[in-house]
């Protein structure tokens, strides 16, 4: 018993050490951070979130990013909902094997679409924009959102939709009425899988920005300045980008585990 | 309502659930469909509904074509096996929402009648619960009151009492029946047990494999099965058959052994040849009924009691023979027995299967149709 909390605890440490190094340091001056290693602040600051929370340039980057991220999460879902609904519903040519390819999208890494993604949205002017990035993302989020759904989808017995058309409800009524509310959890999940998808995504952010939709993960590479590195002001950008996952996390927390297998269990 | 099926069939790749069959239920009565697992009861209560599509022929719905339309556009409800509510909706919200949809009432209106048909069935102490916090038949009571509350011309019941416990089914089964009896609704309802549609009556429909076997009303097919299968499926438990050849001179069965059947009056009738002979096993007793009754000594391989009576598994020589007796008897296995038999209620079917006779019934009889 008492091996096995000690085995826990130490666990826990491990886990919890480079979050804790982290507020450690966006509550410490930069001094005392370059200087001699201290567990906790000796001079307590909140310097570097003031910093963050009155610089445009660096709390731009939190509404650029909160902007793409929610315009990407809502069109991934709004997109996935009726196609799970007829994965999981219908019997069409060829259903399988489109359900399976779907997920190919996630085979490659995101790379492979930086180029054919710059050039096209340069030419159609979508370049730095937030529908830019939230359209990028959706290629990786709506495979996985339609995989997600269609089995909760898969969940619901299907004479609740055939008893819903026998009682004379349209399909849009029964649909919004009825069903979204018995999948609600499957969908709280799939938000869910799509925000943490774009939110830490990087590489595709950073290509299709330069200024007006630049990212807080983008920003966040570029601190080095003539005056060196600011270390405790990236530490605080860096928590303060924890909080958006955590409270989203925090609402799903129930349907995690059903989410990773897909709705599956 | 008038239902017709007209050459309806039901193939789904390469199988054949359905094979084509006509039939027209009779309006504002209750259609039994009987028929064992498998025998296509909801494949063809689904067409009927116009939930799926028949692979051929028609359906006409007071003479008018339907086949094809969609079920939202049918004036139909149904209730299935499983129990299904809406589970974010209170049961008074469930059985409200066909009433709501047709738009045409008012909510005092939408209220009494929710409030008059949750009480037929006793749930009107329920009424602000979700159904999710009540129990199985708690919810398919409710799911038989939005069914009954929009007062569709045809009713499709899908084995609706096959998923609760024996008392429950008992009493909901009685109920149902009072139900039917004054409403104007063509009702259809599928079930394995023959029980079931003696108890509710009106008219029954043989299913096997997906074949029509015969259909009229429900004592006429009980007494007269077409067919050694409609008598099959037709008694519960099976019926005693047994492979019997007739002889002309003494008008009699031999079963093989030492055993030979006179025939009763209505087989008179039968050819020398070899027949399959039938006895219910409600028709064999432990006392002579009548002087006429033939006696067999058995000897008993297993006393089975279910509800109030007992289940008597007996052999005699190669002869199994299971007899329903009323009441609780405990009789030893490998304990000897006398049964009994009447001759004239024997079912007599020939080489192909078909009924070659069946017991005369006699009118006097006006008890119930399932002896106790």
């Amino acid at each position: 018993m008492k091996k096995r909390s000690f085995g826990l605890i130490l666990y826990l440490i491990f886990a919890i050490l480079p979050i804790y190094w982290m507020v450690n340091m966006s509550l410490k001056t930069n001094e005392e951070i370059t200087g001699a290693l201290s567990l906790w602040p000796q001079h307590l600051t909140f310097d570097n979130f003031r910093t963050i929370l009155t610089d445009p340039a660096w709390y731009g980057g939190y509404i650029n990013s909160l902007i793409y991220v929610l315009i990407n999460t809502v069109l991934s879902v709004a997109v996935a909902l009726p196609a799970a609904y007829a994965f999981s519903r219908y019997e069409f040519l060829g259903d399988k094997h489109l359900f399976f390819w779907l997920l190919t999208n996630r085979m490659s890494p995101p790379a492979v679409f930086l180029l054919p993604f710059f050039q096209l949205y340069s030419s159609i002017n979508l370049f730095d924009t937030h529908i830019a990035v939230a359209l990028a993302h959706m290629l990786f989020n709506v495979p996985l959102a339609v995989w997600i759904l269609e089995g909760f989808m898969s969940g619901v017995p299907r004479e609740i939709d055939e008893t819903a058309y026998i009682d004379g409800y349209s399909f849009p009524r029964f649909f919004i009425r009825i069903f979204i509310p018995l999948i609600s959890a499957g969908i709280g999940v799939t938000a869910f899988f799509c925000f943490m998808f774009s939110w830490v995504e990087l590489l595709l952010a950073r290509t299709l920005t330069s200024v007006e939709a630049k990212p807080i993960v983008a920003i966040m590479t570029r601190t080095v300045s003539a005056a060196g590195m600011d270390w405790g002001v990236l530490a605080a950008a860096g928590v303060l980008t924890i909080v958006p996952g955590a409270l989203v996390i925090y609402f799903v927390r129930n349907y995690i585990a059903k989410g990773f297998a897909m709705g599956r269990v | 309502m008038q239902l017709q099926l007209d050459g309806i069939s039901k193939q789904v790749g390469a199988d054949t659930h359905i094979y084509p069959l006509s039939l027209s239920l009779v309006p504002g009565k209750i259609n039994v469909l009987l028929g064992q697992t498998r025998a296509g009861k909801t494949t063809l209560m689904r067409l009927m509904a116009g939930l799926d599509k028949p692979s051929s022929g028609r359906l006409l719905a007071d003479g008018v074509d339907v086949t094809g339309v969609s079920v939202r556009k049918r004036q139909l409800a149904m209730v299935y096996q499983q129990f299904v509510n809406y589970p974010s909706f209170t049961v008074f919200e469930n059985i409200a929402s066909p009433l709501r949809l047709a738009g045409q009432l008012g909510e005092a209106e939408i209220r009494s009648r929710v409030e008059a048909v949750a009480d037929k069935l006793h749930i009107a102490h329920l009424l602000q619960r979700l159904p999710g916090e009540l129990s199985g038949g708690q919810q398919q009571r409710t799911a038989m009151a939005r069914a009954l509350v929009k007062q569709a011309p045809l009713l499709l019941l899908d084995e609706p009492l096959v998923n609760l416990d024996y008392k429950l089914r008992e009493e909901l089964r009685a109920e149902l029946k009072e139900l039917f009896q004054h409403s104007q609704t063509t009702v259809v309802y599928a079930t394995t047990e023959p029980q079931e549609a003696l108890l509710l009556g009106g008219n029954t429909i043989v299913l096997d494999q997906g074949r029509l076997l015969q259909q009229g009303p429900t004592l006429e097919v009980f007494h007269h099965p077409a067919s050694m299968r409609v008598a099959e499926v037709f008694s519960d438990p099976p019926m005693n058959l047994f492979a019997a050849q007739v002889s002309g001179a003494q008008r009699a069965a031999e079963l093989g052994g030492d055993i030979a059947l006179p025939l009763g009056p209505h087989l008179q009738a039968l050819g020398s040849e070899r027949y399959t002979l039938g006895v219910r096993p409600s028709h064999v007793r432990l006392t002579p009924a009548s002087a006429h009754d033939y006696r067999l000594h058995c000897e008993v391989e297993l006393a089975e009691i279910s509800g109030s009576d007992t289940y008597l598994h007996t052999r005699h020589g190669e002869i199994s023979l299971v007899a329903q007796l009323p009441g609780v008897h405990e009789l030893a296995p490998g304990s000897a027995v006398a049964l009994y038999l009447n001759p004239s209620e024997v079912f007599a079917f020939g080489a192909d299967g078909r009924l070659a006779g069946s017991p005369q019934r006699r009118q006097a009889q006006g008890s119930a149709p399932w002896p106790a």
